[in-house]
């Protein structure tokens, strides 16, 4: 009798934190300098003028923490999240994201073409680019053959750890023109051709995981030049005095987009907050924060006109940039993590 | 008395360690979305191309799928064993348009709609798939593939990784194992021989980083190892180097700062093993004749065997699991084991495969403790 009272004892103590305690909305972003830039734009705008209860959470991303919160049923405590290009389709494909309703959020054409779907809205628009510092090369790198050319730029590179983006950057430095960079990456000739030219570099580079890396290691002298998301740039100019410089020559354009958990318990809450901050008038004061793009066409015509310049969504920057080829990466991001998993470990 | 003990122990140690076991062999994603299909192939010869009933149950499962948004699971689970067949269900889901017309000729409709249905190697991958139970991912961990036929054959070179990590954890852990007991021998010393006033001062000195939050600890060893760091400047200064030692985002990183953090588990243990030799034998080992070198092989060092056995195992055990402190401090060449798992829990979502090498690792463990007690004697590891 004794043992079963335990055994109940234990059961009633697992039970209680899935018997549906009422939690709020809860929006996820990339935490950081970034979200509490989305903080002062978004969130608390949203709060003050709906009156609803927001709570926050961060992540970095992964399709694999999203499938853990989606099967944790009514333990998830996720609603809408934000969320890179592979995220976006992988989890509308396998079902754990809402299909959204375009008439409850504008209707498609109210953003730029190509970065709202069925389950996402753009959140962010931005750039993989190439800096450096200016007190370290007057002259700076151009392009990615100079990138590549460590005899007229000495010093440590730093990229992004993992093929994706540095395997097109690698045949833009080879001479592969823009255009047919994923025409070539398609081949597995292409593949072999990007892993030769990384090959070349390999031994100076150093292997960035958090967005956060890059400055610090481009501050500290670490290294030379170094692959970044363009936001960084420019706040570390503004914050810690630095003179870095980038440029958009070749860079990766980038769509992040705003999703819902598929069974939300707040799902015409989470409408509600996406209505809120695809508004034009609310979105022209994202790219102020941290230079960000912004993914709604009427807000873009909106924004100072040197600001909108300096944005990757600036017709003159989106010109000279390669737009991620998210399906490709879908297809190929498992064999080729592998790849460079056992490429980069020898 | 013990039950609340025995269900604490039961709740948190062996339930997620028999999940973990269980997950690296469970293979039923497959079965969940397409669950006709795999009824099918199980009827299956293995030769040439499957029935009609086959191209007509995928069909209905993905058009089923497709409806439910759920294609993108068996499209993944497919991808573990060939990358290009997530692209074959992918496709097919959405040329199906998520209606299944009645009375279509499947075993033509299918390979128009994606030419590889047409061949065999995407039905024996869906044979291979279909579970509930296989060795696929325990394989996958161990560089291993089984062909058609169903002999094992090891992985292209340029997909060969796990075995390397394995052996660069072993490597590494037992590396780190070795730097801690020779620094950890004399700091012991010390510290049993100065007065209890000063061992205390040393003893917080020692402590201090275990209180210290990992992350704390990895950040400050990038400070002081970088370029222009600490020792770099220091060193250039005094003329010692021309140029900065290359000491962080290397194996050198790695195992100063495993080193460092691991360096407690390793001195109390001795230290403990030291307290119980008597000062008293050493006297009389001298006084009979003895040097200081035979005095310390011969009367001292097999006393305090326990102890360095005891913390030899405990670093190293503890060495294997660690994965922030690399990623800070190393390159990719220098990652654990346990990057890889979680790289397979949250980048490629590949679980079976993450379980898989968790268990290895909890194997390898276990084998190597194994092998150890049979070499020392269980009752010659002791914390003093």
């Amino acid at each position: 009798m004794k043992k079963v009272l335990h055994w109940a004892a234990l059961a009633t103590l697992t039970a209680i934190p899935t018997a549906g305690i009422a939690r709020d909305l809860t929006v996820v972003s990339w935490g950081g300098i970034f979200q509490d830039a989305q903080r002062t734009v978004f969130f608390d705008p949203f709060k003050a003028e709906s009156g609803l209860p927001l709570a926050e959470d961060s992540w970095d991303g992964g399709v694999g923490a999203l499938r853990s919160k989606a099967e944790g049923g009514d333990a998830n405590t996720w609603d809408v999240i934000e969320v890179e290009g592979d995220e976006l389709a992988i989890g509308c494909e396998e079902g754990f994201l809402q299909v959204l309703d375009p008439a409850k959020l504008g209707g498609i054409e109210k953003y730029l073409p190509g970065t709202a779907s069925d389950c996402g809205i753009p959140a962010n628009i931005y750039s993989m680019v190439m800096a450096y510092d200016t007190k370290v090369f007057t002259d700076g790198p151009k392009n990615w053959a100079d990138f590549w050319d460590l005899k007229k730029f000495p010093g440590k590179r730093a990229m992004r750890q993992g093929p994706k983006m540095n395997l097109e950057f690698a045949l833009m430095a080879d001479g592969v023109p823009q255009a047919d960079v994923y025409k070539v990456l398609a081949t597995p000739e292409g593949v072999d051709r990007a892993f030769a030219k990384l090959d070349e570099l390999k031994p100076s580079i150093v292997w960035w995981t958090s967005g956060n890396q890059p400055m610090q290691l481009l501050g500290s002298g670490e290294v030379a030049m170094t692959t970044t998301y363009h936001t960084r740039v420019g706040n570390s100019n503004k914050t810690d005095g630095t003179q870095f410089k980038l440029t958009y020559d070749g860079s990766m354009f980038l769509v992040d987009s705003w999703v819902v958990m598929k069974d939300s318990p707040h799902l015409d809450n989470a409408y509600k907050l996406l209505e809120f901050m695809s508004r034009p008038a609310v979105q022209v004061k994202w790219p102020e924060q941290l230079g960000g793009g912004v993914g709604v066409t009427e807000a873009q015509t909106m924004l100072d006109p040197a600001l909108a310049e300096s944005l990757p969504s600036a017709p003159e920057n989106v010109a000279v940039s390669l737009p991620l080829d998210v399906p490709f990466w879908i297809a190929n991001i498992d064999a080729l993590n592998t790849r460079f998993a056992a490429w980069s470990g020898n | 008395m013990i039950l609340p003990v025995v269900i604490y122990l039961f709740a948190v140690f062996f339930v997620p360690i028999g999940g973990m076991l269980g997950l690296a062999v469970r293979d039923d994603e497959l079965a969940e979305v397409m669950p006709l299909t795999v009824t099918e192939i199980a009827k299956w010869d293995g030769a040439g191309l499957p029935g009609p009933t086959a191209f007509e149950a995928v069909a209905r499962d993905l058009t089923t799928a497709a409806n439910a948004r759920t294609a993108g699971t068996p499209a993944r689970r497919l991808s573990y064993d060939d990358p290009a067949l997530r692209g074959v269900i992918s496709t097919t889901a959405r040329g199906l348009k998520g209606e299944f017309a009645e009375g279509t000729d499947w075993t033509t409709r299918l390979p128009e709609l994606d030419p590889a249905w047409g061949q065999p190697a995407v039905w024996t991958a869906i044979d291979r798939a279909a579970g509930p139970y296989s060795d696929f991912f325990v394989l996958a961990a161990l560089d291993l593939r089984r062909d058609a036929a169903g002999s094992l054959h090891f992985a292209p070179d340029e997909s060969r990784l796990y075995l390397d990590v394995l052996a660069r954890t072993l490597k590494i852990a037992a590396s780190v194992t070795a730097i801690c007991l020779i620094l950890a021998l004399p700091a012991a010393y010390l510290l049993k021989s100065v007065s209890t006033g000063t061992q205390g001062l040393l003893m917080i000195v020692l402590l201090l980083p275990l209180w210290t939050s990992l992350l704390v600890r990895s950040a400050a060893w990038m400070v002081i190892l970088q370029k222009n760091g600490i020792i770099n400047n220091v060193l250039l200064k005094i003329g010692i180097i021309d140029a900065p030692l290359e000491l962080v985002f290397n194996r050198t990183g790695v195992l100063i700062a495993l080193s460092h953090i691991l360096l407690p588990y390793a001195v109390l243990p001795v230290l403990g093993a030291m307290r119980n030799v008597s000062a008293t034998q050493t006297l009389a080992a001298s006084s009979l004749g003895a040097g200081p070198v035979r005095t310390f092989f011969s009367v001292y060092l097999p006393q305090i065997v326990p102890g360095i056995s005891a913390a030899g195992l405990l670093v190293f055990i503890l060495a294997l699991g660690y994965y922030i402190t690399p990623l800070l401090l190393g390159g990719p060449g220098d990652q654990l084991l346990p990057f890889y798992i979680a790289f397979n829990t949250t980048q490629t979502v590949n679980w079976g495969l993450a379980a898989a090498l968790g268990s290895i690792l909890l194997l390898a463990t276990l084998l190597l403790y194994g092998v150890y007690v049979k070499l020392v004697g269980a009752d010659r590891i002791g914390l003093g």
